[in-house]
């Protein structure tokens, strides 16, 4: 007995070696920013040793960049991009769930099988021609903002992955509940609006924190179809600090870091949607 | 049930989603097609019909290769890496210890964050006098050009990609360690089976389809990798970080080569649209419940 419990003991110890060393490879490029960001001009950020807790520590990288860059401006570019994502999603998919779900009717199939389709196609391997699309119809920046957020949304505003979780969430829904409402006089969308969409709101969350996610992070096609910098989103504008302070990482550094913060108390609030399992491959 | 919808009702709920999708998925698809029959070379408005010359081109063109070869190795370095020790780190949280959630948040984090903060925060660990080089010099060896050596530009880029996707795959190994019926080890630990044999003779068996499944999603993000190369290298040096994503961005962006660029889209289609097709009738059916 006593062995046995030594033993595990031991084994309990690796885990955690194992299990805090991995924590630690995930974190530490954000700790090395972080501290380089709060570096002073007078410490060297090429120190051999390196210093993870800065000897001249500052906020004035922060306050250099937050002057020089307009971080709201991306910060509410990207709300309204990555907002009006996640609104046409839970519209669309929704609406498109429903009929595959509960109804019968010719070439539900072939609708069936196209959706499925889109999954296998690749955004990249289209990215030319919808660009070309995008332009034809006057969804870009150059026409005006507006329209430059539409085209910024339009390619994203509905997945096949959005229309299959939510067939399946009205699949799980007893049909009495339809009935009942039907002989009390509701119309087919009133039956949907009322009593099928209040019934699937875990899903409609699960939809909504997952679009919104992949939304916020993406950077292929705002860097594609964006001219204007007043239009950037955050990926996109992170990657401009790049350019902008070439070899100044102590604001590259801070920007990266400010950019950051807001997805990171989305997560930690969210956070047990993302890890608990349940909707485990739900991002691309 | 009775019917209690009219005729065209179903059509009409479909139809926003639906004219989505044509308008953004189905026609591109096709137009990628029309596309890769053109040469735009002359006149960019007005592009004339040219057969199969873009494909002719495009396998005349060694960068092609380069890059064709550069995929494979993406794929070949990332996706065992990001089968296994994803599903080694979800076996080990998954025994009952203190701290799990925390464990799990800080893994996942790299998931959260948007690739292109990753990029910048591994470019400035690799950067020359960075930490990366100090770490190797004090362990006696010469410094590393990370995204300046041909030789390593590539390496360094994939090791991004990894970092990225651990957390992702091992939530969902996780979900599918959950499933493993708990009997199953009580009968190991009857039988006096160390850890190793058993989740070799337990848990791999059971949880093959979502081995399968981690190797196929992250192979088909591999060949769709974009935004680290983007920010990190653009592909350099000398092509030796260039993937084929990144490629078609090259040509049909900045050199406005599109009939090129489509005709190594259609190929990246069929690579890809293969790789899905396997993933959605092989493993993937639940979810959609084929």
């Amino acid at each position: 007995m006593k062995i046995d419990g030594l033993k595990k003991h031991i084994s309990g110890f690796w885990t955690h070696a194992i299990l805090i060393f991995v924590s630690l490879l995930s974190i530490f490029p954000f700790i090395w920013l972080i501290s380089t960001s709060l570096k002073g001009n007078a410490e060297n950020i090429f120190a051999y040793p390196p210093n993870i807790i800065p000897h001249d520590f500052t906020w004035a990288n922060y306050s250099g960049v937050w002057d020089k860059v307009d971080f709201i401006g991306y910060f509410v570019n990207s709300m309204i991009v990555a907002g009006g994502t996640v609104l046409l999603n839970l519209i669309l998919s929704s609406l498109a769930g429903y009929p595959l779900a509960r109804m019968e009717f010719r070439g539900k199939k072939i609708t069936f099988f196209a959706i499925l389709a889109t999954i296998m196609i690749p955004f990249q391997a289209i990215m030319l021609p919808v660009y070309l699309i995008t332009i034809k119809l006057h969804l870009v920046d150059s026409v005006n903002n507006f329209a430059g957020f539409i085209g910024l949304i339009m390619p994203f505003a509905v997945s096949a992955f959005g229309i299959f979780l939510m067939r399946q969430a009205f699949l799980g829904i007893p049909k009495e509940m339809e009935e009942a409402a039907i002989i009390d006089g509701c119309n087919v969308f009133q039956v949907f609006l009322k009593v099928l969409l209040p019934m699937v709101k875990p899903s409609l969350a699960v939809l909504a924190i997952f679009t919104f996610i992949g939304s916020w992070g993406e950077f292929l096609w705002p860097s594609i179809v964006l001219t204007k910098e007043a239009m950037y989103t955050l990926p996109v504008g992170v990657n401009n600090l790049q350019g902008m302070f070439s070899s100044n990482w102590r604001f590259i550094a801070a920007g990266s870091i400010l950019s950051t913060i807001p997805i990171i108390i989305f997560f930690l609030a969210m956070q047990r949607y993302f890890i608990s399992g349940e909707n485990e491959g739900a991002v691309k | 049930m009775f019917k209690y919808y009219g005729k065209y009702a179903p059509y009409l709920f479909l139809l926003p989603a639906g004219i989505v999708l044509l308008v953004f998925f189905f026609i591109p698809f096709f137009q990628t097609f029309i596309l890769s029959f053109l040469n735009y070379s002359n006149d960019i408005y007005s592009p004339d019909v040219c057969g199969l010359q873009n494909y002719i081109n495009l396998f005349h063109n060694p960068v092609f290769y380069k890059v064709l070869l550069n995929t494979f190795l993406y794929l070949v370095l990332a996706v065992p890496i990001l089968a296994v020790v994803p599903l080694f780190l979800a076996i080990l949280i998954n025994q009952k210890i203190k701290g799990i959630t925390l464990y799990k948040i800080l893994i996942y984090l790299p998931v959260i964050v948007s690739i292109v903060v990753a990029a910048i925060a591994f470019k400035w660990l690799y950067a020359d006098q960075g930490i990366l080089n100090y770490l190797v010099t004090s362990l006696g060896f010469e410094k590393i050009g990370w995204l300046t050596d041909t030789r390593w530009a590539l390496l360094s880029v994939v090791l991004v990609t990894i970092w990225k996707g651990i957390g992702y795959y091992m939530i969902i190994y996780l979900a599918a360690l959950m499933s493993v019926p708990k009997e199953l080890y009580e009968a190991c630990d009857i039988d006096g089976a160390n850890f190793l044999t058993k989740h070799l003779t337990v848990t791999i068996p059971h949880i093959m389809p979502t081995i399968a499944l981690v190797t196929t999603i992250s192979a088909i993000s591999a060949m769709k990798v974009f935004a680290e190369i983007y920010v990190m290298t653009k592909g350099g040096p000398l092509n030796s970080s260039k993937t084929i994503v990144y490629y078609i961005y090259e040509k049909a962006f900045e050199n406005l080569d599109l009939g090129l660029a489509s005709a190594m889209s259609v190929v990246l289609l069929v690579i890809v649209m293969a790789f899905s097709f396997v993933n959605i009738f092989c493993f993937e059916k639940n979810r959609y419940q084929l």
